[in-house]
């Protein structure tokens, strides 16, 4: 009689499937998953510590690299710990920005986890019809930023600069005719806000072609329902937090909850699951996108009706503008400090978090007094979530990994951090 | 959290865990709860369990290294309340680092969702190596962030059931994010042509500080 063993698998770090550099080592019985072990670190760059060795500023940066794909919200809760602890607050302004912006960031997340997901278990459309969309919110990126992705555009005590009263334009070229250019220029005649707003009124209907692709095919719903299912009472205990947390049905998110900046004041739901498997976590986070939109709608139209400042006007912590700088003694000498030295952070520590687009994203900062951070930690949601991979595979097929390392929205950026 | 929630918390924090408590400090709208590290298995359970708390959600495990705190390249004390005040003594002065009970530390991140509170618990650890139970069994959540700690900082959590390096590279030496680890590193990976294999080797480059450590005490936002 033969013997029967069990096999080892290796699964990653090169495999499209695993998101990034996931080495899964997976024992199997046939088939079946016994275990699941993931090796991570292999993206570990050592952001903490490299923020322990540079200005508070100089490390905003980096945030953007953590969670690569929804770049704004990691500075965002950087830039809150440290306003923490300095005791300031921003224009009411630069809070709605940043709002606007984080739900950007989050609609741009959930663009392309739907893409890849999709993509990982067989639907190739839907990747396209994301990456569609996507293109319009990095413009936005671009055009507030200068950069698609890694933006460094929150700062403490605001943003850096305030929206583009003209939206960048397409330009022809060989690749690109007049006609084509104008067609696509259309919605980008005015300011920023009016090209934000065409695409917060345009975007739920983008998100309903989402779903006749994907929401009653049966093809999705058999490689995602019953798939990883976690109940509420195991998903509180593994640290789950965001999308994982709500999939289970529990209703909890910081920006209802413990409302930062101006959400209090906005009108948008939380969408819950029942079952807790994959496929609930795909109907929260696309009913997450939708309330996105909703929620950007509104900070559009107070934008549009409230200039004001972006940023506090106290120059020991942000830099004086320009034009003060050529003509006033004092506003270079802050100019000057601010740029070689920074500012100093009252010492204390500090915990910031916000709804990340992946679940909480938190900064624990401890400040010694120095104008560098003493110590500085990300808690990535998505590391949590990764180290439950053991109990969501166990006794899945191989192919349900997959779909597993897609509904848990990994990234490694901000895992190996 | 509001200063009433957050006394109301405290005093909570007391009457439930009695002698336990070490300290409890309230600061920048938070609530630390310093304890005994023997003692840290025990109070989990009883944060979790009680039904007036449910701290049933363990956000964050991390260590830290109090080696360096406050120690700056530079120091100063006076100035006037608009100007800057100058760096003179470029000798690392070190201060008193009395205000710690041990080089090392690890907070634990406590989210109740029931209850909608938050609560940092925090523990000091003299010895060297340092030992601290682990958590594990109380929180599920604990395993990966115990087994980062003991990565970058060298903590032993006693009773982890797997307590392997998870970040940094298979067969590493060392705790990086200890202060006395260089910035660089000591070893840097290539690729040997003639061995036909990555090869380790000792680091080719230097750190340049760029931005002097300092620390004003001189009337700016928050002194």
């Amino acid at each position: 009689m033969p013997e029967i063993r069990n096999m080892t698998l290796n699964f990653g770090p090169q495999h499209p499937a695993a998101h990034g550099v996931l080495r899964l080592i997976l024992e199997m019985d046939g088939e079946v998953i016994e275990r699941a072990d993931p090796h991570i670190g292999l993206l570990h760059r050592a952001t903490e510590k490299l923020a322990e060795s540079k200005p508070f500023n100089q490390s905003i940066g980096y945030m953007d690299r953590l969670d690569y794909v929804s770049m704004m919200c990691n500075e965002h809760a950087y830039v809150m710990a440290i306003e923490r602890l300095l005791g300031i607050t921003p224009p009411v302004r630069a809070q709605y920005i940043r709002v606007m912006f984080d739900e950007i960031t989050r609609v741009l997340n959930h663009l392309m986890w739907l893409g890849a997901h999709g993509l990982d278990i067989g639907a190739m459309t839907v990747f396209l019809y994301c990456f569609r969309e996507r293109e319009d919110l990095m413009d936005c990126y671009e055009a507030v930023s200068g950069t698609r992705m890694h933006a460094t555009y929150y700062r403490p005590g605001g943003v850096y600069r305030d929206l583009p009263e003209r939206m960048p334009q397409y330009e022809a070229s060989k690749f690109r005719s007049a006609a084509e250019v104008k067609d696509l220029n259309a919605n980008r005649q005015g300011s920023m806000l009016d090209f934000i707003e065409d695409f917060a009124n345009r975007f739920p209907a983008c998100v309903d072609e989402y779903e006749t692709l994907l929401t009653d095919n049966r093809i999705w719903k058999q490689r995602t329902v019953d798939i990883g299912i976690v109940t509420p009472e195991r998903a509180l205990a593994l640290g789950f937090t965001g999308p994982m947390l709500r999939g289970s049905g529990i209703a909890w998110d910081m920006r209802k909850k413990q409302p930062y900046e101006v959400y209090a004041d906005l009108d948008f739901d939380i969408p819950v699951g029942t079952n807790g498997d994959c496929y609930d976590r795909y109907l929260v986070r696309i009913e997450e996108m939708r309330q996105s939109a909703h929620i950007i709608a509104q900070c559009v139209k107070w934008l549009k009706a409230n200039p004001g400042p972006v940023i506090i006007d106290d120059h020991k912590l942000t830099p004086p503008t320009r034009g003060e700088m050529k003509g006033d003694m004092e506003s270079l000498i802050h100019h000057f400090k601010l740029f070689t030295e920074g500012y100093c952070v009252p010492a204390g520590e500090v915990y910031a978090a916000v709804e990340h687009p992946k679940g909480e994203f938190g900064i624990w900062l401890v400040s010694d007094g120095a104008n560098k951070p003493y110590r500085l930690k990300a808690r990535a949601p998505g590391f949590a979530h990764l180290s439950a991979m053991n109990e969501l595979a166990t006794g899945h097929m191989l192919a349900d990994v997959v779909a597993i390392i897609g509904t848990m929205d990994i990234v490694f950026g901000e895992i190996d951090r | 959290m509001s200063i009433e929630a957050l006394n109301r918390l405290a005093e909570r924090l007391r009457e439930l865990l009695g002698e336990r408590v070490l300290d409890i400090v309230i600061d920048c709208d938070e609530a630390t709860l310093v304890v005994n590290g023997r003692d840290i298995v025990t109070v989990a359970e009883q944060l979790r369990d009680a039904p007036d708390l449910a701290f049933k959600l363990l956000l964050d495990v991390s260590g830290i290294d109090y080696q360096t705190y406050g120690q700056a390249d530079w120091r100063t004390h006076d100035a006037t309340t608009s100007g800057f005040s100058r760096g003179v003594s470029r000798a690392q002065e070190s201060v008193d680092n009395g205000a710690f009970p041990g080089r090392f530390g690890v907070a634990y991140h406590l989210l109740s969702v029931a209850h909608n509170l938050r609560l940092r618990v925090k523990v000091y650890l003299a010895d060297e190596p340092p030992r601290l139970p682990s958590v594990v069994d109380v929180f599920p959540s604990a395993n990966w962030y115990e087994r980062e700690a003991f990565d970058l900082y060298g903590i032993l959590f006693e009773g982890h059931p797997d307590l392997r390096r998870i970040l940094t590279d298979y067969g590493f030496i060392g705790h990086p994010f200890r202060k006395d680890f260089p910035l660089e590193g000591y070893v840097e990976v290539r690729y040997d042509a003639e061995k036909g294999r990555v090869v380790y080797q000792p680091v080719s480059i230097e750190n340049r500080v760029l931005v002097p450590r300092v620390i004003r005490n001189d009337g700016r936002p928050g002194h």
